[in-house]
């Protein structure tokens, strides 16, 4: 036996306690602060779901289109898109669609600027890293129960679980691309005279763009893999779907909710990647 | 008053450079610093003064700290200890912001691995330095092209780097560092990437470009040849120190050091040396006044069989002792009558050029500066002398000294008017004999060199500018 030296069970207690002031002091103010976030989220849902299928669909191939300039994948995406309907699962498909959109949304607007301040400053990004790797390491039922507590059932704690699992590999390939440009080519912009603004804008951002768009398809990936999760605390859509066949014993249906969730990824995937890769050859780094 | 001016510069790159810097001072070495200290010592003490208008040429081989040296000049590298004054501004003293904008009017930057933005065009690249300063995109386009067509990239503009070839990346380079209007131009290693032949073609574009710009030029290389080529003065570094700071004629005539005399091995002199380094000084020169009898005096004094005779500072051609003679006879007043042609070279021909003259006649040669005055005659000795690398150190100090004295004297007396006599006999025919024992070598190596005479190598590149001006 380790011997005790300090009794586990306090502790426990400790943090149990801290959590339980948390939830008593500031959960409501906690609920107003994230309640636009959730008007949005509402809002996008409504509009992916009373908007008319076809006209998704062509949203959708058309994006695929600006985005990759590729005709067969662009209708492919289309083809992809409808299996979603004929499998049953549109209304579904559309809110995890939401949901997803947010999170991603949400992980670019935290990851980014995260990223190029571990690229930049050095004390900062040691201290990042252990965080991240806690962030994708942890398993994510622990840091849903306290976030239940303090927001309640629904969309916003699903929303936080999935942004918190889902923005380190953005954060990281955002600070690993700043970090891999040409040093000759950055020392020659701060040669010319460039101010720190103008270096990030017109230089390393650009430059790191390849890198921070595959760090959002990682985090549009695993998204996705935390709907299930995220149906458990009230979020509907495909996981809810899969869960309902779980509980159930309802193979079909979750098979086919499954497949639905495949789909989305391989659109979202292929979506983001081929621009990537279109970035990436406009910006002659073959 | 210098355009540059660098005192005393240290830095040691480390954690904690500031304690090391009074060791450096008193003179630790570089591994020692390195073994106690955990520091690397990247400059020792350096101290320079670069002239406005000059192509300064610093040289060393890899980590020998000359990047690190440029680097100074627009901070991109803070020192340890040490001043830099540019135009008399101590740039140390700049903030954030003024140094932004020192560098953004006062100096640009050419990179060795040319430094261009991957993912904006050509166009864009060169007018990089204009965006910096917020000019607007009409006029910083119109000033990007136009440069570009300086350096011969018109029709480029829309490409992206990655499509053209190394030579036209660095030409992009180079118009995005003229592009600015900079008084000062950094080249760190600009030429080195480029293969040979693109790599000559960028230096004459260059020296061209110099000759119209006429700016304050740093160039770093690790190339003798090209430093030769380029610098109106070189300083060459070693380990982070200055070892020899000159002329490419005092590098190449007055090696300070092992060191920098292994550089000048393979250097081919004909090319850097002209004919002024091969010059006797006049140590009897004829008027055209001159008396006849008087002559013949002096030539029996001297047992020498002509002299040089001058119509003012001009060269009016060569007396022998036979014209001499039958002027006397003659009963003639003065010489003016019997004086016969004589070849001439100029001061800032090569010394390849000279060599192909040379082979073809053995008759005496005169040496003429810019304004056709005349400086001295040549000597066969003294050329062959020079075009062949000394065996060993001794016969280079030997020799060394004399022939830059030579340049000076020579320099001395064609300033005074008219000159005459003295001083034991010197060569003129009697050691053409010594050029023909050695010209098996002298005259390959006048082979290989003449299909690639251009208009005669510079004697310093300022002398090379003017010559390809005119052509």
């Amino acid at each position: 036996m380790f011997p005790e030296i300090i009794p586990a069970r306090s502790v426990r207690g400790a943090i149990d306690s801290f959590v339980d002031h948390l939830v008593e002091n500031y959960a409501s103010t906690l609920e107003t602060l994230s309640q636009p976030i959730l008007d949005v989220l509402v809002w996008l849902e409504q509009v992916l779901r009373s908007t008319p299928w076809w006209l998704i669909v062509i949203a959708v191939v058309a994006i695929a289109w600006l985005v990759s300039r590729k005709i067969v994948l662009s209708l492919c995406m289309g083809v992809l898109l409808c299996m979603l309907g004929v499998i049953g699962l549109w209304d579904a498909g559309m809110q995890t669609l939401s949901l997803m959109l947010m999170a991603t949304f949400l992980s670019v607007l935290v990851g980014i600027p995260l990223g190029i301040l571990m690229a930049r400053v050095n004390w900062l990004r040691n201290v990042m890293l252990p965080v991240l790797d806690v962030m994708q390491t942890m398993p994510s039922f622990v840091y849903l129960i306290p976030v239940v507590m303090l927001f309640g059932l629904g969309k916003i704690p699903a929303l936080i679980a999935t942004v918190i699992y889902a923005v380190p590999p953005l954060i990281r390939l955002t600070d690993l691309g700043i970090r891999l440009v040409d040093r000759e080519v950055l020392e020659a912009s701060r040669a010319f005279g460039a101010t720190s603004r103008q270096q990030l804008f017109g230089v390393q951002l650009p430059l790191a763009l390849p890198n921070i768009m595959a760090g959002v398809n990682q985090t549009t990936m695993m998204a996705l893999s935390m709907v299930v999760i995220a149906s458990m605390i009230g979020a509907r859509g495909l996981g809810y779907e899969v869960l309902l066949g779980i509980n159930r014993l309802e193979v079909g249906r979750g098979l086919l909710a499954g497949l639905g969730i495949v789909i989305l990824a391989v659109l979202f995937d292929r979506i983001t990647q081929s621009y990537g890769h279109r970035v990436r050859r406009q910006g002659g780094q073959r | 008053m210098s355009k540059i001016e660098v005192k005393n510069i240290f830095k040691i790159f480390g954690s904690h450079p500031a304690k090391w810097i009074d060791a450096a001072r008193n003179g630790i070495s570089k591994d020692e610093l390195l073994a106690k200290s955990g520091h690397t010592l990247g400059l020792r003490d350096i101290s320079l003064s670069i002239e406005e208008g000059s192509i300064y040429v610093i040289m060393g081989l890899s980590g020998s700290g000359k990047s690190t040296l440029i680097r100074h000049f627009n901070r991109l590298i803070d020192p340890s200890a040490g001043q830099i004054l540019v135009d008399g501004l101590d740039v140390m003293s700049l903030n954030n912001r003024d140094l932004e904008s020192f560098r953004r009017k006062k100096m640009s930057m050419v990179f060795q691995r040319f430094g261009l933005f991957p993912h904006r065009s050509v166009l864009e690249n060169a007018a990089y330095g204009l965006t910096v300063q917020g000019v607007g995109k009409a006029e910083r386009e119109k000033r990007a092209s136009e440069w570009l067509e300086q350096v011969g990239l018109a029709g480029f503009e829309k490409q992206y780097p990655h499509q053209l070839s190394g030579g036209m990346q660095q030409r992009v380079g180079l118009a995005r560092a003229l592009a600015t209007d900079a008084e000062i131009l950094l080249m760190d290693e600009a030429f080195s990437a480029l293969d040979p032949l693109i790599r000559r073609e960028m230096q004459d574009h260059l020296l061209a470009l110099q000759a119209k710009l006429n700016k304050t030029i740093v160039f770093i290389t690790h190339d003798l040849d090209e430093a030769l080529r380029l610098g109106n003065r070189i300083a060459i570094l070693k380990d982070g120190e200055l070892v020899q700071e000159g002329t490419p004629e005092d590098i190449l005539l007055n090696p300070a050091n092992d060191y920098v005399q292994s550089f000048l091995q393979d250097v081919n002199r004909t090319k850097v040396l002209n004919a002024s380094h091969a010059i006797n000084p006049p140590r009897l020169t004829l008027t055209m006044r001159s008396r006849p009898a008087h002559v013949v005096d002096r030539l029996h004094a001297m047992n020498w069989e002509y002299a040089p005779v001058l119509d003012g500072k001009r060269l009016a051609g060569v007396l022998t002792m036979d014209a001499a003679q039958v002027a006397m006879r003659n009963g003639a007043r003065d010489i003016s009558g019997s004086v016969e042609d004589l070849a001439t070279v100029p001061a800032t021909a090569g010394l390849d050029e000279v060599l192909a003259r040379l082979l073809h006649s053995d008759k005496p040669m005169a040496v003429t500066d810019d304004n056709d005055e005349f400086m001295g005659m040549l000597s066969r000795r003294k050329l062959v002398e020079l075009v062949t690398p000394p065996p060993s150190e001794s016969t280079e100090s030997v020799f060394a000294p004399s022939a830059a004295s030579v340049a000076a004297k020579a320099q001395a007396t064609s300033d005074g008017a008219v000159v005459a006599d003295v001083s034991p006999p010197a060569d003129p025919l009697s050691t053409g004999d010594v050029a023909g024992a050695e010209s098996p070598t002298a005259h390959r190596d006048a082979d290989q060199l003449a299909s690639t005479v251009d208009a005669g190598g510079p004697g310093s590149a300022k002398e090379g500018v003017v010559q390809r001006d005119k052509v």
